[in-house]
């Protein structure tokens, strides 16, 4: 079994690691020990603030910081994110395009315990409606460096997409991740997954399973939700004539969506989406609600084998 | 101030306020009952008191302003234009498709400008991490900004407070436009935020309390702001919205609704006639 470490954490000790660069200023809303920011204040505390209970007047305040030069995140829980500071997210950030990169944490059903309050669902509809925004949602910790490495190089803002839960890791020190671009994880030719976050995993688990079914399936890993790789969507389309897209998301507003409106205009192919079916989640073990909620690789194979008989 | 410096910023007062008619005029459309309540803290700030270049508005060690009641936009952009920032004839172009001049203030857009504003109660956060972004790097700017008193009613603008407070941002000055008034009627009516001086001050703010249309008392005040250490600063300037034209004065009415031609052209009679007597004094 691969070693498991939380987005979160990679986040936080890349936030450190990077943290050299002066112009990197941390901000948290009282949840430092949870979004793993507490490990930039540790080594940098002069350039960490606490703004407490308040993610509004963090996010514009972040937003206000920025305009002097620096390279601001801030973090919180995404349902604080991309909920509650939505409006502060686009007015004070997205609208003057201001370089703030949001690290929102405990994205997902995978919260679990916590309950529906706190598993936000939501988050990258919000978020890739809005003007300017980067939306980002890596797979495991080597994605979360390298994602928050991109973050600092691009001018402007960024959500970054995390989540609570140790995850494996999947990929090695010879990963590429480039903003805008998706990544072919196993070539096949008969449907193509394509997955982002928490579901890369139970993708890249599925595609044994199809094989064991004599179902050739290429996976597709797309960390980058917003501006969405069109190229490998329409390759795919192509050269596959299928799509299941997965994601621990609603099926509406996410990554499902943002490929379908690729496939509607560009190539229209037979697609699938697994997510969360417009409901909310509930408390419980992550690993229970994936499986009732359809989040895991055997729910990813029963919908190839559906999307099939579509084509 | 010496009389001369006071006597020539009450007369760019007065074509502050000119501007202000005719922005809305122009767009027959905007703000200019709480632009012209601000109309002489505008004024102070940016022809007496703020460190700018503008030829470069940019300039990293300039003094800050976020015009936190966005809507205001008209009594900034004629500050601006005053100050050099831009052409004044530029003004009337407010509001329309073809004008960098936006209803409410965009950064991107309009040289000058600090921060992208208009959704109230996010100015003052904005301004709250600019203040921070100079303590952090020891830069000894100043950063002001201009709330309207209805706009208090957002929480966004206590959490501003408590954490200015908390980080001690000496270096961070607001003003409230303390006009009474509000889109639906008196603030006292709509939704009263009662002693707001004692809630400021609860809030461990240092609290002024000035007559808003008085130079020399917003000079006072802005100055003893500065010499407070560890403590921002909350000057309550009182006002009449509306000030300067009789029939906008003390009407919510005038929040945001442009007059008609002759009633434009009556308050400018009036703004001419406030000129003439400064021009004899």
């Amino acid at each position: 079994m691969a070693e498991k470490i939380a987005t979160r954490q990679a986040y936080g000790d890349a936030l450190a690691e990077f943290g050299v660069d002066e112009s990197i200023v941390v901000f948290d809303a009282d949840l430092s020990k949870s979004t793993k920011t507490a490990t930039f204040e540790k080594k940098y505390p002069e350039r960490f603030f606490n703004m407490g209970i308040a993610e509004a007047n963090m996010m514009c305040a972040a937003a206000g910081m920025s305009t002097c030069g620096k390279t601001v995140f801030a973090s919180t829980f995404a349902i604080f994110a991309a909920g509650r500071a939505c409006e502060q997210v686009r007015n004070s950030i997205c609208y003057p395009n201001l370089n703030v990169k949001i690290g929102a944490t405990h994205a997902g059903i995978s919260v679990g315990e916590d309950g529906a309050s706190h598993q936000m669902l939501e988050d990258i509809a919000n978020m890739r409606a809005l003007p300017n925004m980067v939306v980002i949602s890596p797979a495991d910790a080597v994605e979360t460096r390298l994602a928050v490495k991109a973050s600092i190089e691009h001018k402007g803002p960024v959500y970054l997409r995390l989540g609570r839960l140790n995850v494996p890791v999947i990929f090695d020190e010879t990963y590429k991740f480039e903003i805008g671009k998706g990544v072919e994880l196993k070539s096949g030719s008969d449907v193509t997954i394509i997955a982002t976050g928490l579901l890369v995993h139970e993708a890249i688990t599925a595609f044994d399973i199809l094989a064991e079914k004599g179902i050739s399936a290429r996976i597709v890993n797309m960390p980058t939700i917003k501006p969405i790789d069109e190229d490998i969507i329409v390759k795919a389309a192509k050269e596959t004539g299928a799509i299941v897209t997965a994601e621990e998301h609603n099926i509406l507003g996410g990554l499902g969506s943002a490929v379908c409106e690729v496939v509607a205009e560009k190539c229209p192919v037979p697609v699938l989406r697994i997510g969360t079916k417009d409901k909310f989640g509930k408390s419980g073990k992550p690993a229970l609600l994936m499986k009732e909620y359809e989040l895991t690789d055997e729910d990813i194979v029963k919908k190839a084998e559906e999307v099939l008989k579509l084509k | 101030m010496d009389k001369k410096t006071l006597l020539e910023l009450k007369k760019k007062a007065v074509r502050v306020r000119k501007h202000i008619l005719d922005e809305v005029y122009s767009a027959q459309s905007g703000h200019p009952g709480g632009s012209l309540s601000s109309t002489e803290i505008f004024t102070y700030l940016f022809q007496n008191e703020m460190k700018l270049d503008p030829a470069n508005p940019k300039w990293m060690d300039r003094d800050r302003f976020v015009l936190s009641k966005g809507h205001c936009a008209p009594g900034l952009y004629a500050s601006l234009a005053v100050r050099g920032f831009f052409p004044e004839k530029d003004l009337t172009g407010f509001r329309s498709i073809d004008s960098y001049l936006q209803g409410h203030p965009s950064m991107k857009d309009v040289p000058g400008v600090d921060m992208s504003t208009g959704s109230l109660g996010q100015g003052i956060s904005t301004a709250v991490g600019m203040a921070l972004a100079g303590k952090l790097d020891k830069k000894d700017y100043r950063v002001f900004t201009l709330l309207g008193d209805g706009e208090i009613q957002e929480g966004q603008v206590w959490e501003a407070l408590m954490s200015a407070a908390h980080y001690k941002l000496d270096n961070l000055t607001a003003f409230i436009d303390h006009n009474g008034l509000q889109i639906d009627g008196k603030i006292s009516d709509v939704m009263c935020p009662e002693d707001v001086v004692e809630k400021f001050r609860a809030f461990c703010w240092n609290v002024i309390q000035i007559d808003g249309h008085d130079l020399e008392a917003i000079e006072a005040a802005v100055q003893a702001a500065k010499a407070i250490k560890g403590k921002p600063t909350m000057i309550v300037a009182e006002t009449i919205k509306g000030k300067g034209v009789s029939y906008m004065e003390d009407v919510a009415g005038w929040h945001g609704m442009a007059p008609d031609e002759e009633l434009y052209k009556k308050a400018i009679a009036e703004l001419d006639e406030a000129m003439a007597l400064l021009e004899v004094e």
